[in-house]
């Protein structure tokens, strides 16, 4: 096994370090922060469920080794809310029923919120190929493209 | 009287979307053990030995363990719900490949991981069996010896037998199928397979035991919390007080979460080193953990030559894996309804459920009639095409009418199959032209429909405890899987009540405090469940209403709850306790004939109708539009319905298309997610869910089960529709490219070349 490191990075706005082994990845860490909704499951990077933003560049947590974050900006989908309102993805998902298990939910949520950033008014096929990358096992897709329009509408009239 | 069909959005809505819920994935405590399991590599063997010694020196390892060390906490560590045929860790002999047979314990799972590379073992192989039909003569025998669990109420007549993989045989006789054959105008003939494949929920199957003094507390991913701790119990020669089970959210079930998976061995190692001891699976070790069964169906109909369906013999074979699992019950509760939903007057059916040397099989969202009905739909359909009728006129003229006695003999009550197939048809505008594609994509559509009978009988309890304050909590141990049970079984609570379900707690899987229930499987729970939580809180509601006429209170007036609980105790004080137990009637079948009056408690009935492209020059297969349709009674909650018949139909997709768990020798060679394809996004048609008007008489406000209805008739549907654009036959699942492409080849006379 691997010798012990002492990293140092920003976690949901606030500074954070911790003691990590190289070859933990980056799920690891946050769990051993107490922060869960990222979370392991194909273990391959093919499913989103472990979705963690990197210096606002969503990554697969799996693959993603805890020492990468080092010096940079780590956002989860526990910081979406902090404020103690809803962000419009998030309520938009309720709204729409756009999950079952809820276990995908966080990597949905989380990609969504970089599309409406890069694209505020995705069509319906740019949002199933933006999300084609995360797996959700219910099959709730036709309740999420209904989510991700409804955030885009709610996210663009609170622009107006 | 509002709580009935609203549309709320799920209770733990908000804990879903911020990351919070629980999951048995989250859970850790003070000095747990992670454990990690050393698997077998051979299909059939006899073990020789087992060298630990390296691992055991790994440094950072605390210990490893063999069966033999599980025998010192559980004398005879067999487990099972139909046969006691699983050990705990493997003994004497490995049935498939990825048995567990050792298992390492370490602080670090890492460490454990590594350590567990390093166990070697040393077999005498026996000959392997892993075809269905082969598996009912083979000489190579999967158990030396079958052991009937006799747990449940249905499965009490399997009875210990020696020197046979058969591990149910069902039969059902109803008129003379053999001169109905002789005498009709046409019999058809065909065999249809399905390949096996699994449910991969995106969390995967966790334990965490944790032993006290003289007691266990065990959190799991299980789907059977009351079947769990009196399992778990029984191993250990305990009192079923003395064992806990406790279950968050499960992140999706599927079926894969019944029974006792990783409860046993996560029980038994903390035991043994006086440790919490938490055992989380890999995605790939789902694949070696539970599945659904591959089958082989013979299916052959007598038809008169005015189109009515006469006789129709059904040879089903249920491919079960090295373990019985829930697998005799799918053979035989599934196998009754294997001639379809038609009224015909002559029927046999033989159902066999065999072992052999796969990894196991068990229940899949919807218990083995999706295979089923992939082979009497496509069948039907053939019928009708070789006959020149429309396939939904055919089945029109031959389905079961409310009333009519099913193949069991049970009458059908409440169960909507005509309208479920019109509505099906009316949503595709069947009688309408239909673009048929251009150039080398060509367009095509079909329709499939099937049914489902209720696992029976099954018992649900529920308790409902209303607060001095007139707060409600609801007792449940109904689990929530994603399906939505929280909330659904709030707003039956709500609806007695006479408050907003969003008011009321509701306290799910845990054996501390809720009452017994069967399970969350088979689509039982809105029906069982519902009807035991909806007389809890009827028993809460006259508890209440007679406290109030204790305390002095008139009937009929709107008194606060606070003010009976003030009056009757001086202050804020009490509780109302309402308890509820469901079980229905049932008759169990005639064993030679397979006939019953009263079979199942309720019938599930779901169809479907597909729109599809084929590429004639590649064989691809694109579907472009599934459309739903399902008898949910009067639903209690038509959003999360639609969404539940929506989630079904595109899981059916997969299996329908791309899922296949592919074989070497015994060695799946594809489990992970990149050769193991479930549907991503890219993969969804256009997808429109309907529930038709109807009422479940027996169902709690007119309910029932829904969470399956739309795996029917998905693949049918698509096979069929394949032929109507191409006109070949699919018989086998997946439907890949190439199985499609060769057909088509074939059809022209310059067939591709066999690999």
């Amino acid at each position: 096994m691997s010798e012990t490191r002492t990293i140092r990075f920003t976690l949901n706005g606030r500074p954070a370090s911790a003691a990590i082994q190289s070859h933990h990845n980056l799920v690891e860490l946050l769990h051993q922060l107490g922060l869960f909704g990222a979370r392991e499951s194909c273990g391959q990077g093919l499913c989103g469920c472990c979705t963690v933003l990197v210096d606002d560049v969503a990554v697969s947590g799996c693959l993603y080794l805890a020492l990468g974050v080092n010096g940079k900006s780590v956002t989860t989908i526990e910081h979406l809310d902090e404020s103690g309102t809803l962000s419009p993805v998030q309520q938009a998902f309720i709204e729409a029923g756009a999950f079952q298990c809820g276990f995908c939910t966080p990597g949905f949520v989380l990609m969504t919120h970089q599309l409406l950033k890069q694209n505020p008014d995705p069509s319906e096929d740019e949002i199933r190929h933006y999300l084609a990358g995360n797996l959700c096992r219910c099959a709730a897709y036709p309740e999420i493209v209904e989510a991700v329009r409804l955030a885009a509408r709610t996210m663009k009239q609170a622009r107006a | 009287m509002t709580e009935m069909g609203r549309s709320l959005p799920r209770l733990e809505a908000r804990s879903k979307v911020t990351g919070r819920a629980d999951y048995v994935h989250n859970m850790r405590v003070p000095g747990m053990l992670h454990a990690k399991i050393f698997r077998s590599t051979i299909a059939h063997g006899r073990i020789l030995s087992i060298d630990t010694s390296a691992a055991r020196e790994m440094e950072g390892v605390h210990s490893v363990l063999t069966g033999e060390d599980i025998t010192r906490v559980m004398a005879k560590p067999y487990f099972g719900p139909a046969f006691h045929d699983q050990a705990i860790l493997a003994l004497e002999k490995v049935h498939f490949i990825g048995e567990p047979v050792a298992v390492v314990l370490a602080d670090d799972p890492h460490v454990a991981a590594e350590a567990a590379k390093l166990i070697l073992a040393d077999y005498e192989e026996l000959e392997a069996v892993f075809d269905e039909v082969e598996a009912v003569t083979s000489k190579a025998i999967v158990h030396d010896e079958l052991k009937p669990a006799g747990t449940f109420a249905d499965l009490k007549h399997l009875a210990g037998r020696r020197n046979t993989n058969v591990t149910l045989d069902y039969q059902l006789r109803r008129g003379d199928v053999e001169k109905a054959f002789a005498e009709c105008d046409h019999v058809f003939e065909h065999t249809f397979r399905t390949q096996q494949v699994l449910h991969v929920p995106l969390e995967s199957h966790a334990s965490l035991a944790i032993p006290g003094h003289d007691s266990l507390v065990i959190h799991t991913s299980t789907q059977t919390p009351s079947f769990v701790r009196t399992e778990i119990a029984r191993l250990l020669g305990w009192a079923d007080n003395r064992v806990s089970v406790q279950v968050p959210f499960l992140g999706g079930g599927f079926g894969a979460k019944v029974y006792v998976k990783m409860e046993a061995l996560a029980a038994a190692l903390a035991l043994l080193v006086k440790r919490p001891v938490k055992i989380a699976l890999t995605m790939e070790e789902q694949f070696y953990t539970i599945s659904k069964h591959a089958t082989t169906f013979r299916i052959k109909s007598g038809v008169s030559k005015d189109g009515r369906i006469v006789a129709r013999a059904c040879d089903v074979w249920w491919n079960g894996g090295a373990y019985a699992d829930i697998g005799p019950r799918v053979a035989q509760k599934t196998g009754f309804t294997a001639a379809g939903p038609y009224d015909i007057e002559n029927v046999r059916i033989e159902s066999t459920e065999v072992y052999t040397n796969r990894p196991p099989a068990g229940a899949l969202r919807g218990f083995g009639v999706p295979q089923l009905v992939w082979a009497y739909e496509s069948h039907t359909d053939m019928i009708a095409r070789a006959l020149g009728m429309d396939t939904v006129e055919f089945r029109r003229k031959n389905i079961l009418r409310e009333g009519r006695p099913q193949a069991t003999g049970t009458a059908m009550r409440d169960a909507a199959i005509d309208k479920v197939l019109d509505c099906v048809a009316e949503r595709m505008n069947w009688t309408a032209p239909f673009d048929r594609g251009a150039g080398a994509i060509k367009r095509g559509r079909g329709v499939g429909i099937g049914f489902k009978a209720s696992i029976s009988p099954t018992t649900s309890g529920a308790i409902v405890n209303i607060s001095a304050d007139g707060s409600i909590v609801l007792y449940t141990n109904t689990i929530d899987m994603g399906q939505g049970s929280d909330t659904g079984m709030a707003q039956l609570a709500a609806e007695v009540l006479n408050v907003p379900a969003e008011s009321i707690k509701v306290v799910h899987g845990n054996t501390d405090v809720a009452p017994y229930d069967m399970g969350t499987l088979g689509s039982r729970s809105t029906f069982h469940m519902g009807n035991a939580v909806k007389l809890a809180a009827e028993d809460a509601k006259a508890k209440l209403a007679a406290l109030a006429a204790e305390v002095g209170l008139p009937e009929g007036t709107n008194y606060d709850v606070k003010e009976i609980f003030r009056k009757r105790y001086g202050m804020q004080a009490g509780n109302v306790v309402g308890v509820g137990t469901y079980v229905p009637r049932y008759t169990p079948p005639d064993p030679k004939t397979g006939q019953s009056d009263n079979v199942t408690p309720f019938w599930m009935i779901g169809g479907t109708g597909a729109e599809v492209e084929v590429d004639t020059e590649t064989g691809h297969v694109r579907v472009i539009r599934l459309v739903n349709v399902a008898d949910a009674g009067k639903p209690i909650n038509p959003k999360i319905c639609r969404t539940q018949l929506s989630g079904g139909a595109i899981m059916q997709l997969g299996f329908t298309l791309t899922e296949d768990m592919v074989f070497d020798g015994g060695q799946v060679t594809n489990p992970s997610f990149a050769d193991y394809k479930i549907p991503g996004f890219r993969d969804v048609p256009v997808m429109e869910s309907e529930l038709v008007t109807a009422t479940q008489e027996t169902g709690p406000f007119g309910a029932k089960g829904i969470g399956e209805s739309s795996t029917f008739g998905v693949s049918p549907a698509i096979a069929n529709a394949i032929e109507d654009a191409v006109g070949v036959r699919i018989t086998e699942l997946p439907i890949r490219p190439e199985a499609v492409l060769r057909a088509l080849r074939a059809a022209e006379g310059r067939p591709l070349e066999a690999v």
